[in-house]
């Protein structure tokens, strides 16, 4: 409709479609039709001569001549939107985190935070000082959005402003969001956060358009969650708080691979194995939720416990 | 005899009409309690333009505790509301007589307190602004969308309930309210509908409030049990129960009741009519919250009882912080002070006269509005896993003078609403009360002049 009345943004749909097919064709789509036909029907075009491999579907590399090339640009936010909501298809992320590895070190929640934009209380993923009292010593246990299978918190939502997409990721729109917290009430794993008042850098973003798939900018009275880095997964890359990592706790990968990378390592394993051999759990499995954030057990822990830092923030440390 | 029978009831269907109406003329002091309401209205709004601007954070809602003060009181507004479903609906429908004089106030409490519910949960959202994505978006599923739902649902029959039994009291108003206002007189007139007063008349009205009273039933126990299970669908200890639903319907009628006990108080003395709102209704409405609080007590033996012998992980911190911890003092303030003590008092007979039962309802009423307090709050402070890396406050909620003016703000709302009905319109209906005393449709229509 939009489109129609405005003949700029109608030839910007006709060229997006074309720009949409070339990544296609040259990523994702039918390497030998590139081949053949299609990039022959480009050689209209005046060639450079400076040429560009790229990898086929089919393993083979090809080239491309760079005058073919056209720049894809920034998507608009209703692509993003789109896109956001549909997820990756056949992918479905799983989690694995090495509470045996874990130090403390919080570089996950820096990094996430930093990508976020989130203020030093809102947090997207939590270290958590877990402490089962008794003979045993406590130990770190980070904690994301447990990305369940069946999430709670989607189920309330009155609006479908958080959702589970197809490739197991829950996401917030916060434009949709109508800020009942209804999600946080029925959230098992305190996994999600509320911008009580303006967001941190609100001047900085004005007029930044919103991107789905990293949830900036936050927004005032609206939820915000992690979202397994879902900008990241669309580059091919690792999650922020999985690549921060200097201890090896996290794998990351595709359950439908069977495949989990470790973010330190960089090291590539079966996910079954690594779950079955190192008996990996999930967090509270009574609840049904079924979550895509694995743990494997807090083995080697340091007796006696040592740790000089707080639980609590100081009021210096946060700015609400 | 007959003729002199006929002169006696003419007598006292003037002196009814007379008493029920002078208090819609000349009031002593109700500007200055208008105003009263209007500045605690005032204030509550001031404090909301500011949550506007600022957002939530103006609250002591932090990540954990993310619903306070204004859930708390939705759930004790709602509550409220339900009373008018019971007195003017199961109580008329089962055919007592002695609710003739109340029904219309617990209708008006009825109207007043579901009107502001409505309210009070826009004032707990995040974005308001974007209230019209429950309509454009919504979902369902979702209890949320249950409760918008049957609360609008509840308003309108509310209000629909209220104002056909109006109708055949319109032609009285006209008759005697010739010295006010011509937009009151305007009012009248149209709301009267064109009711004359016919034998069919009296049927049909008659029919369609026996229609509405049995409608609202389902409609206002799915309120309250649809409101209840925005806690117990959620996986949360304290709010998972499956009682929940007659858990929070019951204690409904226990908080509703005690709002009608002390309007009947108000009204009978403000507006003087302790001849038609007399001892033996306060006595009646004591015997009622006697039975309403022994089942709300019965299904809080349930509520606690159960967690606090099972002792299961999680429960026990909970049942742990309401028994001995955090919120002792409230929960057993609330639970003794608002229910226990009232019970046991309120089987006596001088204690259900009208100034004790005021006493009493008032205490049943703030331990009514605490109790909902205690229902959401400490559930929220003991969430599966541990709070940390979070400031002080994020562990810790007790509203600010925010979330008390604008709870302020509803309450003097719903009380502002029923104060100007009561002052637009008889808070009893003036023809049934003459039914009751013997005065026939014929005489009635004698009076209006609608021959």
């Amino acid at each position: 409709m939009k489109s129609r009345k405005n003949p700029e943004k109608n030839s910007d749909k006709k060229s997006t479609s074309r720009r949409d097919f070339l990544k296609k064709g040259l990523l994702a789509g039918a390497g030998t039709v590139i081949g053949g036909s299609i990039v022959g029907s480009f050689n209209a075009f005046a060639e450079s001569g400076d040429t560009l491999k790229v990898l086929g579907p089919d393993g083979k590399v090809m080239a491309v001549d760079k005058s073919h090339l056209k720049e894809i640009g920034a998507r608009t936010e209703e692509q993003m939107q789109q896109a956001g909501r549909e997820g990756i298809p056949g992918k479905k992320w799983v989690m694995v985190i090495d509470l045996s590895k874990c130090q403390n070190a919080r570089m996950c929640m820096a990094a996430c935070q930093h990508a976020h934009v989130l203020k030093p209380e809102q947090h997207h993923i939590n270290v958590l000082q877990m402490d089962h009292g008794g003979d045993t010593a406590p130990y770190f246990m980070p904690k994301p959005c447990q990305h369940c299978d069946d999430p709670p918190c989607t189920k309330v939502c009155p609006v479908d402003a958080t959702f589970i997409r197809q490739d197991g990721i829950v996401l917030i729109d916060n434009e949709r969001c109508i800020g009942c917290r209804f999600c946080i009430a029925a959230c098992p794993y305190s996994a999600r956060v509320f911008n009580w008042s303006d967001p941190k850098d609100k001047e900085k973003y004005e007029g930044v358009e919103y991107n789905i798939e990293l949830n900036v900018p936050q927004k005032k009275g609206t939820i915000s969650k992690c979202l397994f880095s879902a900008d990241r997964l669309r580059e091919g890359k690792l999650p922020y708080c999985v690549s921060a990592c200097p201890n090896g706790v996290y794998w990351f990968g595709d359950q439908n691979e069977d495949a989990v990378t470790n973010g330190t390592s960089k090291e590539t394993v079966k996910f079954s194995e690594l779950i079955k051999e190192n008996a990996g759990y999930t967090l509270m499995p009574e609840l049904g939720t079924h979550p895509s954030v694995y743990y494997l057990p807090e083995k080697n822990r340091t007796v006696p416990f040592k740790f000089e830092g707080k639980t609590t923030l100081d009021k210096e440390e946060h700015n609400s | 005899m007959d003729k002199e029978n006929t002169n006696e009831n003419k007598k006292s269907l003037n002196q009814i009409v007379t008493d029920l109406t002078k208090p819609l003329k000349k009031h002593y002091g109700f500007r200055t309690w208008i105003l009263f309401l209007i500045g605690i209205i005032m204030l509550g709004l001031f404090a909301y333009v500011i949550q506007l601007q600022k957002g939530l954070g103006v609250t002591a809602m932090r990540d954990y505790v993310s619903w306070g003060l204004y859930i708390a009181s939705f759930i004790f507004f709602v509550a409220t509301a339900l009373i008018g479903m019971l007195i003017s609906s199961v109580l008329g429908l089962i055919g007592y007589k002695w609710i003739t004089p109340i029904a219309r106030i617990a209708e008006m409490i009825a109207v007043g307190f579901a009107l502001w519910a409505g309210l009070v949960i826009i004032f707990d959202m995040g974005r308001p602004d974007r209230f019209w994505h429950l309509f454009a978006y919504g979902r369902v599923q979702s209890p949320i969308v249950w409760d918008v739902t049957v609360v609008m649902t509840y308003v309108a029959i509310s209000i629909l309930l209220y104002l056909l039994p109006l109708i055949p009291d319109m032609p009285f108003l006209k008759k005697v309210m010739t010295d006010q206002p011509k937009w009151k007189q305007k009012m009248y007139h149209i709301l009267s509908f064109g009711w004359v007063g016919s034998e069919g008349q009296y049927k049909l009205i008659k029919k369609l409030i026996r229609v509405l009273a049995v409608l609202i039933i389902p409609v206002a126990l799915a309120i309250h049990t649809v409101t209840s299970w925005l806690f117990a669908m959620t996986p949360r200890v304290g709010w998972a129960s499956t009682i929940f639903g007659p858990y929070y319907v019951t204690g409904a009628f226990v908080t509703g009741g005690a709002a009608v006990v002390i309007a009947m108080f108000i009204f009978s003395r403000d507006f003087r009519l302790r001849n038609y709102i007399t001892d033996f209704h306060f006595d009646k409405m004591g015997k009622l919250m006697v039975l309403l609080m022994l089942v709300y007590l019965y299904f809080n033996l349930n509520e606690f009882i159960i967690p606090g012998y099972q002792q299961q992980r999680g429960e026990d911190h909970h049942i742990y912080a309401l028994f001995q911890g955090q919120f002792a003092l409230m929960f057993w303030l609330v639970q003794i002070g608002g229910m226990i003590i009232p019970i046991i008092l309120l089987l006596f007979k001088k204690m259900r006269k009208p100034l004790p039962s005021l006493i009493i309802g008032i205490a049943v009423l703030i331990g009514a509005f605490f109790k909902r307090y205690i229902i959401t709050i400490p559930t929220l402070m003991h969430p599966h896993l541990p709070i940390q890396n979070v400031p002080a406050d994020f562990h810790t909620y007790w509203p600010t003078a925010f979330e008390w003016s604008i709870t302020g703000m509803a309450i003097a709302g719903a009380v502002l609403v029923i104060t100007i009905l009561a002052k637009l319109f008889p808070i009893m209906p003036i023809w049934e009360i003459a039914h009751e005393e013997g005065i026939t449709n014929e005489e009635m229509n004698e009076f209006t002049g609608n021959n």
